[in-house]
C-alpha cells in the first residue's frame, strides 16, 4: 500500500492506494498557521482502521518550505560569494549577511586566482556576530570545479554546520540562479529540518515504520535524508502532483495539453510524447529565479468562480474571484453559472433560476437572453484559454537551440488530445474539444488526483555529466564527482558512466 | 530589484551551430563559441530583463543572389550552416526593424566579410557575406536606407568592400592590421571606392600591437565623425573579435575592454560576429563585454583574469602613427568631391583588372571589372571572371538606384553576352530580379 499526501495551500488531500485501487481519501483544510499539525491530523484520520504495516511508502508533498519563502519567514542567511569576472550582481534580495571574495575559476574548472583566507575569517566573525545560522557560499563557475566552495565550507564546518554549496544544487550554468538557489536552500533548512523532525517522532509514536518521501517540483520524490540537505526542492511541487495524477489516470505517448480547472485559477501543462515538459532551467518563485528542476506549468487568472464583468461591451471573465457562484449565492456572475444556463452543468431548479438570474443582469448590458450570454461567456472561457495555450506553444516551441540539426528537424510540441481535470472539468470537456479540435477527456476520480500523483511519484534525481577530453577530465558536481579521463572518452562511455 | 534589467532592449541572436566545422580542425569548428556560451550562460545573461534569444531562420537561395554570383549556382557553394548564418543576422536587424529590440547582435558563424561578389570558393574562411545579405533583403523588405558598415574584425573586410565598392548609400569602413602584416594584404587608405562612391570605402589599417588607446582613438577621432557626418539610417558593426590579445592569428593588443568601449561608442544597430580564434581566453569576456554594452548594463567588471596592464600599454610611436594616419584618412574624407574629379573627370567608364585567391579552396581568380560613369546613378556595371579551376563567367549588376538607361543597358548587356563564357548572370536589383543562362 502506498499513501500520496499533497498539501494545497487551501486543502490537504490524501490518499492510500493498493495495487492501483483507491482504498481510502481524507480531505481536509489546512492550517496555515501549523502546517505540521494539519498533515498529521489528516495522516491520523487516513489511516485508521488500515494495516500500517503493508504501509510501503509514504510520499507527501508540503508546502512548508514554499511558505517560508512567499511568507517571508525564512532565515537570515550568511553568504559567501565568489564573484569573478562579469557582471557586478549585488543579490540584494538574498536577507542576512553577503561577503563578495576574490579569487576566480574560469569556465574550464581552472583555478585563475586563488582564496583569500583571510576573508574567509573576516565573513566568519562576521556571520558570528551577526548570529546567523545557515550559510551558503557560492563561487562562478563551481559546477566545473567546486573546489573554492568545498574549502570555504570546512572552514566554516564547525561553526556553521547547515552550509550550502551551490554546486550540490545544480550543475547547469547560471551562476545568479545558483546563488538564489543556494541562499533559498540555506534559508529554508532550519524550518524543513523542524518539519522533518516532528514528522519523524510523530511517526515512530504511531508506530509507522514506511520510508517517507517528499514530493520536488519535478515530480520525483527524495529521501528524508537527501530532502534535509536539498529543502529548497520541496517548493512548489503541488502542480507536479496535479500532473502526475492526470498522467497516472490518462496515460498517452503523443504530445497532449494537460488542464486543471480550479475554482480560482487554470494550471497549464503540456507532455511531449507523453513525457512532461519541464522547465528550461528552473522554477521562479516570489521572484527568485532558481535552478530547481520543476515542471513546466502555468497558471491563469480563469477558473469556475472567476468574476464576470461586461465593459463597454465586452466581456471579461477573471482574473479575481469574489466568492463562489451566482447560482451557489456567491456575489457576481461566473462561468459556473454559465455553465448551468447552459445545461451543461446538472443543477436542481432553484440553483438554475439564480444562474438565470446572473445571466440575464449581464445579459441585459448586451442586449442577449441568459441562454445566450450563457453561450457567450463559455465562448469567451474557450477562447482564453485557447490563445493562451497557443501563445505558450509559441513560446516554447521557440526556445532557443543551439545545432542545425535541431534548428531543422527539431521537435515541436503539438498537443493531440486533451486530458482536464477539475471542478468544472467535465462540463467544459466538450467547449474544449470544439475550441481546439481535438479529443478532450475528463478521468474519473479527478477530485484526489493530486493525491494520486503524489503517491505515483518515484525518486528522481538530476545529474550534469561534463567530460573535457582536452583537459583530460569528468565532472557531475551533484555528485560531488571530479575524476580522471582519457582523451579518448566517448559520448557513448559518458552515457554508461552517467546511468550508473 | 531581484532581475537585473537592461537599458537598452536587446535580442541575441546566439547560433553556436555545434554541428558543423570547415573540417575537424580548422579555427572554424564546432566548439568555437562553445567557451563563449559557458560564460553567457554562467553570467545569466538570458534572465536578464531586456535580452531577448531568437532563433535564426533560413536565408534563402534569392537572398544569396541579390548580394552573389556563386559560381556555378549557390546550392553547390553553399552548406546549410551558411543559410542559418545569414538567416540569423536577418532575424537580429529585423527585430530592430520591427522595434522588438533597440539592438541586436548575432552571433553567428562562419563568418562572410571576406565573401566577394563573385563566390568560386571560400576565402579566410567566408563564403557568403552575412551582412550584405542581411542588409540587402532589409533594404528589400524596408525600402531604401542610408547605411554605415564598420568593420572591426582584424582582417581587412575585402569582400564587403567589393560588394558596395560602388554605392554611395553604403558606407564601409573598416578598421584592421595593416595588410602589408596580415591576410588578406588589401584594405589600404587608397581604396577609397568606385567612381560611383567615391570616398565611401574608408581602410584604416593600424600597425600591429595597437592597443585599446589606439583603437578608441581611432573611433573617437576619426569613424564618429564620419559617422556624424554622413548621417546613416542604421549601423552595422561587423564585429570581428580577432583584435583581442590572446588572438592566435593576429598581432593586436585590444581587450575585452577596448571590445565593450567600442561598441559603447559605436553604438551599432546589430553587431555580427566574424572572426576571433582565441575561443578559450579570449571570445568569453569580449562577447559577455559587447553583449552588456549593447544593453546598456555595467561591463566594467568584464576583464580577462590574465590581463596586466602593463603588458599592454601601447608604444608611443604607434600612438602618434595613428594620430597622424587619422588626420590624413579625415583629410581624404573632407576632400572626398575634389578627388573624385581628378580622379574621373571626363571619363564615361572605368576598368580595372585584379586577382582574388581563395586561400581556404586554393583557387586562383582574375577579374576584368568595367564600372559606366552615369550622371543619374551610380552606373551599371560587369565583372568579367575567370577562375583557374576553369569557369569563365560573366556577371552584370544594375545598383538600386539604376536609371532608366542603365536598367536597359545591363539587360542589353546580358542579353547580347557570347557564348565564352560558362555563364552569364544579371543582378538586376531594382526589381530584385536574379537571371543566369
Amino acid at each position: 500500500m502506498i499513501v500520496g499526501l499533497d498539501m494545497g495551500g487551501t486543502n490537504i488531500d490524501a490518499i492510500v492506494l493498493d495495487q492501483g485501487q483507491i482504498i481510502k481519501t481524507v480531505k481536509k483544510p489546512t492550517d496555515r498557521e501549523n502546517l505540521f499539525q494539519s498533515i498529521w491530523a489528516v495522516l491520523e484520520e487516513l489511516l485508521v482502521g488500515i494495516d500500517k504495516r503493508k504501509i510501503s511508502r509514504i510520499n507527501l508533498s508540503t508546502t512548508v518550505s514554499t511558505n517560508a519563502i512567499v511568507e517571508k519567514k525564512a532565515d537570515p542567511v550568511g553568504m559567501i560569494v565568489q564573484r569573478g569576472p562579469g557582471l557586478p550582481y549585488e543579490f540584494q534580495s538574498c536577507t542576512g549577511e553577503k561577503v563578495f571574495i576574490s579569487g576566480y575559476i574560469d569556465h574550464r574548472g581552472q583555478v585563475v586566482k586563488d582564496l583569500d583566507l583571510r576573508e574567509i575569517k573576516k565573513a566568519k566573525d562576521l556571520f558570528k556576530e551577526k548570529h546567523i545560522k545557515a550559510c551558503a557560499v557560492v563561487t562562478k563557475f563551481s559546477a566545473r570545479n567546486p573546489s573554492h566552495e568545498q574549502r570555504i565550507k570546512k572552514l566554516l564546518d564547525k561553526e556553521f554546520p547547515l552550509t550550502t554549496m551551490g554546486h550540490t544544487l545544480s550543475g547547469k550554468l547560471n551562476f545568479p540562479r545558483r546563488v538564489y538557489t543556494a541562499y533559498l536552500n540555506a534559508a529554508v533548512s532550519n524550518t524543513f529540518q523542524n518539519f522533518a523532525g516532528s514528522l519523524k517522532k510523530s511517526l515512530a509514536r504511531a508506530g509507522i515504520q514506511a520510508p517517507v518521501y517528499i514530493l520536488k517540483a519535478d515530480g520525483g520524490t527524495m529521501n528524508l535524508a537527501t530532502a534535509h540537505e536539498k529543502p529548497v526542492e520541496t517548493i512548489l511541487s503541488g502542480p507536479a502532483a496535479s500532473l502526475l495524477g492526470l498522467i497516472g489516470m490518462c496515460p498517452t505517448e503523443q504530445d497532449a495539453l494537460l488542464l486543471d480547472i480550479g475554482g480560482t485559477t487554470t494550471d497549464i501543462f503540456f507532455l511531449a510524447d507523453g513525457v512532461p515538459v519541464f522547465e528550461p532551467l528552473g522554477i521562479e518563485i516570489s521572484g527568485y529565479k532558481t535552478l530547481v528542476r520543476a515542471i513546466y506549468s502555468v497558471s491563469i487568472g480563469l477558473g469556475g468562480d472567476s468574476r464576470i464583468r461586461v465593459d463597454n461591451g465586452t466581456i471579461q471573465i477573471g482574473p479575481q474571484r469574489e466568492g463562489p457562484p451566482y447560482a451557489f449565492g456567491g456575489p457576481t456572475p461566473t462561468p459556473t453559472d454559465g455553465l448551468i444556463v447552459s445545461g451543461l452543468m446538472k443543477a436542481n431548479g432553484e440553483t438554475l433560476a439564480k444562474a438565470r438570474q446572473g445571466m440575464e443582469v449581464l445579459g441585459r448590458q448586451l442586449g442577449l437572453s441568459p441562454e445566450g450570454m450563457a453561450d457567450k461567456v463559455l465562448n469567451a472561457m474557450g477562447d482564453m484559454l485557447k490563445n493562451k495555450v497557443e501563445s505558450l506553444l509559441q513560446e516554447l516551441n521557440e526556445k532557443p537551440v543551439y545545432t542545425i540539426e535541431e534548428l531543422l528537424y527539431g521537435k515541436r510540441i503539438r498537443p493531440q488530445v486533451i486530458h482536464v481535470i477539475g471542478g468544472p472539468a467535465k462540463a467544459v470537456a466538450p467547449l474544449l474539444s470544439r475550441k481546439f479540435n481535438l479529443p478532450c477527456h475528463c478521468p474519473a476520480n479527478y477530485q484526489v488526483a493530486n493525491a494520486i500523483g503524489a503517491a505515483l511519484a518515484r525518486i528522481t534525481t538530476e545529474i550534469t555529466l561534463l567530460a573535457d577530453t582536452a583537459r583530460g577530465f569528468l565532472s557531475v558536481p551533484e555528485l560531488g564527482i571530479y575524476e580522471k579521463i582519457g582523451r579518448s572518452f566517448t559520448l557513448e562511455q559518458a552515457r554508461e558512466k552517467a546511468l550508473k | 530589484m531581484r532581475t537585473i534589467k537592461a537599458k537598452n532592449k536587446l535580442g541575441l541572436v546566439f547560433f553556436p551551430a555545434f554541428d558543423w566545422a570547415i573540417h575537424p580542425t580548422h579555427s572554424e569548428r564546432e566548439e568555437r563559441l562553445l567557451y563563449t556560451q559557458d560564460q553567457v550562460f554562467e553570467e545569466g545573461i538570458e534572465d536578464i530583463a531586456g535580452i531577448r534569444f531568437y532563433n535564426p531562420v533560413m536565408a534563402t537561395e534569392k537572398d544569396v543572389s541579390r548580394v552573389h554570383f556563386c559560381v556555378p549556382d549557390v546550392p553547390s557553394r553553399l552548406t546549410q550552416s551558411h543559410l542559418v548564418a545569414a538567416g540569423g543576422a536577418i532575424v537580429a536587424l529585423q527585430k530592430v526593424m520591427e522595434k522588438e529590440v533597440d539592438k541586436a547582435f548575432a552571433l553567428v558563424r562562419p563568418p562572410g566579410h571576406h565573401a566577394q561578389r563573385i563566390v568560386h570558393g571560400s576565402r579566410g574562411f567566408c563564403t557568403i557575406n552575412t551582412e550584405a545579405i542581411m542588409l540587402e533583403k532589409i533594404r528589400q523588405m524596408y525600402g531604401p536606407l542610408r547605411v554605415a558598415i564598420v568593420d572591426t574584425d582584424c582582417h581587412h573586410g575585402d569582400g564587403t568592400q567589393d560588394i558596395y565598392w560602388n554605392d554611395p548609400d553604403t558606407l564601409f569602413i573598416s578598421i584592421h592590421q595593416d595588410g602589408r602584416t596580415l591576410y588578406p594584404g588589401s584594405g589600404f587608405v587608397e581604396e577609397f571606392g568606385g567612381p560611383g562612391a567615391y570616398g565611401y570605402n574608408i581602410n584604416i589599417p593600424l600597425p600591429p600591437e595597437t592597443g585599446d588607446e589606439g583603437y578608441l582613438y581611432v573611433i573617437d577621432n576619426l569613424v564618429l565623425p564620419i559617422l556624424a557626418e554622413y548621417k546613416p539610417d542604421l549601423i552595422i558593426n561587423s564585429a570581428g573579435q580577432d583584435n583581442h590579445y590572446s588572438d592566435p592569428l593576429t598581432r593586436m593588443n585590444f581587450t575585452a575592454q577596448g571590445y565593450a568601449k567600442l561598441n559603447d561608442k559605436l553604438n551599432p544597430h546589430v553587431a555580427v560576429l566574424e572572426g576571433g580564434y582565441s575561443i578559450e581566453g579570449g571570445l568569453p569576456y569580449v562577447n559577455v563585454g559587447i553583449i552588456l554594452a549593447l544593453a546598456g548594463l555595467d561591463y566594467s567588471h568584464v576583464v580577462e583574469p590574465d590581463y596586466r596592464e602593463e603588458r599592454f600599454r601601447q608604444p608611443k610611436e604607434i600612438t602618434e602613427y595613428i594620430a597622424r594616419l587619422c588626420e590624413v584618412i579625415y583629410t581624404y574624407w573632407k576632400e572626398r568631391d575634389r578627388l573624385k574629379e581628378e580622379h574621373y573627370k571626363g571619363l564615361d567608364h572605368f576598368e580595372r583588372t585584379r586577382r582574388v585567391y581563395y586561400d581556404t579552396d586554393g583557387i586562383l581568380e582574375n577579374q576584368a571589372e568595367r564600372f559606366k560613369i552615369c550622371p543619374h546613378c551610380s552606373g551599371v556595371n560587369t565583372i568579367d571572371s575567370r577562375s583557374d579551376q576553369g569557369a569563365q563567367i560573366l556577371a552584370v549588376i544594375i545598383p538600386r538606384d539604376a536609371c532608366p538607361d542603365c536598367v536597359d543597358e545591363g539587360y542589353k548587356v546580358y542579353r547580347e553576352a557570347t557564348s565564352r563564357y560558362s555563364k552569364i548572370y544579371l543582378q538586376d536589383r531594382v526589381n530584385d530580379c536574379f537571371l543566369a543562362k
